[in-house]
């Protein structure tokens, strides 16, 4: 018997040094508490992420609709034979001879037929009263006439587009206040308005003229749609479609099942991961310089557009395409191959048709991304151009001047007028619900097609 | 006959023989498929390749060829005194190429006959009042020696046209008959066609290279063209950038390639934390639900055209800082007069990075091997610790080329900058303040009346030359970077 087991050091009086494994001491607290916050980092971070994206759409949806509605004054217009047509036969040139001005007086009398009808009191002067119309109001009548040569004489109940500042006020943009320095529009026309507003012939209603329509000059924000520049962004990716997929897809069958090891491939590869990563505008400088200054094609045509699209596309198509046919597995290539086909049967006959869906998924997804490029176009001169009149017929389509939807929407964000920041936005509305439908094709086709080997 | 109605002809003789190809082989096998060499097709296919693609390729050469070719004969046709005060030939030749496509669209309409059009010593001024008539456009008056180089352009022009014609179509016909002629049941033509398949798919896989090519070449001779007008010491190490088309212009990249990093640095400040920790929190903690919808939404933002970016920067961003830090604003204080700024153009970037840097780093964090994070978390080390000093030392390589990979967009990206950057260049270390970059220039010297002789218009390529050489190398090394990185744990 030793006493070391009485010496009153061992009573188990103090705590062992690293305590209960119940209780946290400070350290592991600290430890404990920079493990939650730098998980709260992460959080943080996608919060943020997420809350731009939900910013970022709801700005859009909500500075957007409006310009898919626009306001539009109804009055009954007396076609009056002896002003429009005066020979009386109905003749198609002489009616043409009617200019726009002509059918001024004919508006001013069917708004004042109106004031009088509903008693609208106003100190407007019958000038003013018209201001509140579009000034493209009296073209469209003259339109309509010239497409319906018969409806003269008659009295027809036409719709026609008011002025951006009175579309403004209905939609809450434009107040009374601030119209003070304005000169284009009064409060007592406003008061005007409300007095039209009330009767009913003046109200807000769906407007398919600012899909399917033209731009308008800088006077006429009202009229302004984004129709024609559609069919240029049609144009260019007819021409990016058909040139980009063949070539992308002869390209990475050559390097993906063909190509040696050798110099050549190599710099062909960098050469295809660094276009890939090249700005866009470096492409517009490249149109520029080859397409229109060597070879003389006409400036702002979509073909160009589609030329320059095409070289900046043609990187991720190919990508794409070489991953798709990677991912075919080698005993697809093996059993063709030993059945006698040849290499080249192996890759078009049975590995080609294989990758199809995928190469379908990226070559949609590269005309997504060329459908949204801005800067290229730019310098080939889609924009400043006011897409008036949509193009007759396919050739012109391709090689008449024309805008693209981005260019459209870059176009309007320049100008002065408020009313197209609206146009603006509703045409991004617009130009996304084609970059979604596209991606959500793109999508679906994987998710369809895609085999799993 | 217009060149759609060449390609059609030449795409139908090519269908034509393929069936004659394809007929004569079989015939030569006394319709027996098993006595040929190849399968029937190939036959067809040989015949029809042979027609189509040597006539088609000189086609394009031809093509790109002839505008050369009669732009040198004719602008050496013009004196140098009919050159006017401040005008050159490029101008002259522009102008050539207006009336004489103004004398095509004449005859065409009818207002005037071929004869007429091609009179020499025509009435300048009837001339231009015809052309006029006949709704041609025509910038000045139709001069004696703009009309007979424009005569001379029409007639090197059709003449040349009908040449071409006459070679594609002689051509095609020739490789289509000597296909023909060769076609025999002992000729190995599934061979001859699956080389001929494959040297297209090369020339297909080139273009990328003639694509590179064409970009250096296009800027190159534009740069150059520039440096002679334009003193390259100025360019590189001048201070000030006030273009003035009266001449006497200053131009020096400096000031806008401080506004283009000042920019691209407040992008990254905003893109690469948020990037890097939405990819760990991705890659790390999420769980598979949480990581299934938070990544795809992300990678929205990537989806989003430019241009949808740059109108958000121009009129709600801005607006917005404005009535932060702007007169009257909320903080009370006026630091920002306008909302064109270096603020909005970085912010509403780095917005757009967001996802090109998580997406990225998402990658390289998923690359490093698990071993490595059970072997810290074994040693009693939280996630946090893991994280910090295992994970991201080991993917730091990886990352770094993420955030160059990023840097490059930055400077290379247009319509942010364009439409909320503003377009005056100095060196400001003031972030309210308007600053303009590379690409913004680039747009503003290029777009609208561009005159090719002047150094201002030419200025753009050299801008272009440079941004293309710092984004070249941004990439190259960023590349070079993650792959090194990547070959250490495969």
């Amino acid at each position: 018997m030793t006493d070391i087991s009485q010496t009153p050091n061992a009573a188990p009086t103090t705590k062992p040094k690293g305590g209960s494994l119940f209780e946290k001491d400070a350290r592991t607290k600290r430890r404990n508490a920079a493990e939650s916050r730098f998980k709260m980092y992460g959080v943080a971070a996608i919060g943020i992420g997420l809350l731009m994206l939900i910013v970022l759409v709801t700005n859009i949806v909500t500075a957007g609709t409006g310009a898919f509605q626009q306001s539009f004054l109804e009055l009954n217009v007396e076609l009056k034979a002896d002003k429009l047509d005066k020979k009386g036969n109905r003749n198609i040139k002489d009616i043409k001879k009617v200019s726009t001005f002509g059918y001024a007086p004919l508006i001013a009398a069917a708004l004042e037929s109106e004031v009088e009808k509903f008693g609208i009191q106003t100190d407007l002067k019958p000038k003013a009263m018209g201001k509140i119309l579009s000034k493209a109001a009296q073209a469209e009548l003259r339109n309509y006439v010239i497409a319906d040569p018969g409806e003269i004489g008659k009295t027809v109940s036409f719709r026609f587009l008011v002025n951006s500042r009175v579309d403004g006020y209905l939609k809450g943009r434009v107040t009374r206040e601030s119209i003070a320095n304005d000169k284009s529009i009064s409060v007592e026309q406003l008061d005007f308005v409300d007095q039209l507003r009330d009767a009913g012939v003046l109200y807000k209603a769906f407007n398919p003229d600012f899909i399917f329509g033209a731009d308008a000059s800088d006077q006429r924000p009202e009229a302004a749609g984004i129709g024609v520049s559609m069919l240029g962004s049609l144009f260019m990716m007819l021409v990016v479609l058909a040139l980009a997929l063949p070539i992308g897809v002869a390209a990475s069958i050559y390097l993906e099942e063909f190509a040696p090891q050798n110099r050549l491939t190599d710099i062909i590869e960098v050469n295809i991961s660094n276009l890939a990563a090249v700005p866009s505008i470096v492409f517009g400088i490249l149109g520029l310089a080859v397409f229109i200054n060597y070879m003389h094609l006409p400036t702002s045509a979509p073909l160009v557009g589609g030329l320059v699209l095409t070289l900046m596309t043609l990187p991720t198509i190919i990508i794409s395409t070489r991953a798709s046919l990677k991912a075919v597995p080698p005993s697809i290539r093996d059993a063709a191959l030993g059945v006698g086909a040849s290499k080249m049967q192996a890759v078009f006959h049975h590995v080609l048709p294989l990758a199809a869906p995928g190469i379908l998924t990226g070559t949609i997804i590269g005309l997504a991304q060329a459908l949204g490029e801005t800067a290229p176009l730019l310098l080939i001169g889609m924009v400043g151009f006011i897409a008036s009149n949509p193009p007759d017929g396919i050739v012109a389509g391709f090689l008449s001047p024309n805008s693209a939807m981005p260019a459209q929407i870059y176009e309007w964000s320049k100008r002065a007028d408020p009313a197209f920041y609206e146009r603006a936005w509703g045409g991004i509305i617009i130009l996304l619900i084609f970059l979604v439908t596209m991606n959500t094709i793109a999508v679906l086709l994987r998710r369809r097609f895609e085999r799993r080997w | 006959m217009a060149l759609s109605w060449l390609l059609l002809i030449l795409l139908a003789l090519a269908v034509i023989g393929f069936f004659a190809g394809r007929s004569r082989a079989l015939a030569s096998a006394g319709g027996n498929v098993r006595d040929l060499h190849s399968l029937p097709s190939y036959y067809g296919y040989n015949v029809a390749l042979t027609a189509l693609v040597p006539a088609v390729g000189v086609l394009i050469v031809w093509l790109l060829a002839q505008p050369m070719i009669v732009n040198s004969t004719v602008s050496g046709l013009i004196p140098d005194q009919a050159l006017l005060e401040g005008s050159d030939r490029g101008l002259i030749m522009s102008e050539v190429r207006r009336v004489a496509y103004g004398l095509d669209g004449a005859v065409a309409s009818g207002a005037m006959t071929e004869t007429q059009a091609r009179n020499g010593n025509a009435d300048t001024d009837a001339l231009t009042k015809t052309l006029k008539d006949a709704g041609q456009i025509l910038t000045q008056d139709v001069t004696q020696p703009i009309l007979v180089a424009a005569q001379k352009f029409r007639s090197m022009t059709s003449s040349g046209t009908v040449a071409m014609q006459v070679v594609v179509l002689a051509l095609a016909l020739l490789g289509a008959a000597f296909a023909y002629v060769r076609t025999h049941k002992e000729f190995r033509a599934r061979n001859v066609v699956e080389q001929g398949v494959l040297a297209l798919l090369l020339l297909a896989a080139s273009i990328a290279i003639l694509t590179t090519i064409g970009i250096v070449l296009s800027m190159l001779f534009e740069t150059m063209n520039f440096f002679q007008l334009h003193s390259w010491k100025d360019f590189f190490f001048g201070s000030t950038w006030a273009p003035n088309f009266r001449g006497g212009s200053e131009l020096s990249i400096l000031p806008l390639l401080w506004g283009t990093l000042y920019i691209s640095v407040i992008a990254l400040l905003v893109a690469v934390p948020i990037g890097l920790f939405a990819a760990i929190y991705l890659s790390e903690y999420a769980s598979g639900i949480t990581r299934s919808i938070a990544k795809p939404l992300l990678e929205i933002l990537a989806g989003i055209p430019t241009i949808v970016y740059g109108l958000f920067a121009l009129l709600t961003v801005g607006p917005a800082l404005v009535s932060m830090f702007g007169d009257g604003g909320i903080l009370g204080v006026d630091w920002m007069a306008s909302s064109n700024a270096v603020l909005t153009a970085g912010l509403v970037m780095g917005i757009m990075l967001i996802p090109f840097v998580s997406s990225l780093s998402d990658d390289i964090i998923n690359a490093v091997p698990q071993t490595m994070r059970d072997g810290s978390l074994g040693l009693g080390a939280t996630h946090s610790e893991t994280v910090r000093n295992v994970i991201l030392p080991a993917a730091l390589p990886g990352i770094v080329g993420a955030i160059l990979l990023a840097a490059s967009r930055a400077i290379g990206e247009t319509m942010i900058v364009v439409m909320a950057a503003g377009a005056i260049a100095k060196f400001s270390g003031n972030p309210f303040e308007a600053m303009t970059t590379i690409t913004t220039r680039i747009v503003s010297q290029l777009t609208g009346d561009t005159d090719f002789a002047s150094p201002e218009t030419l200025v753009a390529f050299a801008l272009g030359l440079t941004l293309f050489i710092i984004t070249l190398g941004l990439n190259i090394f960023a590349l070079y970077i993650v792959r090194k990185y990547r070959e250490q744990y495969e």
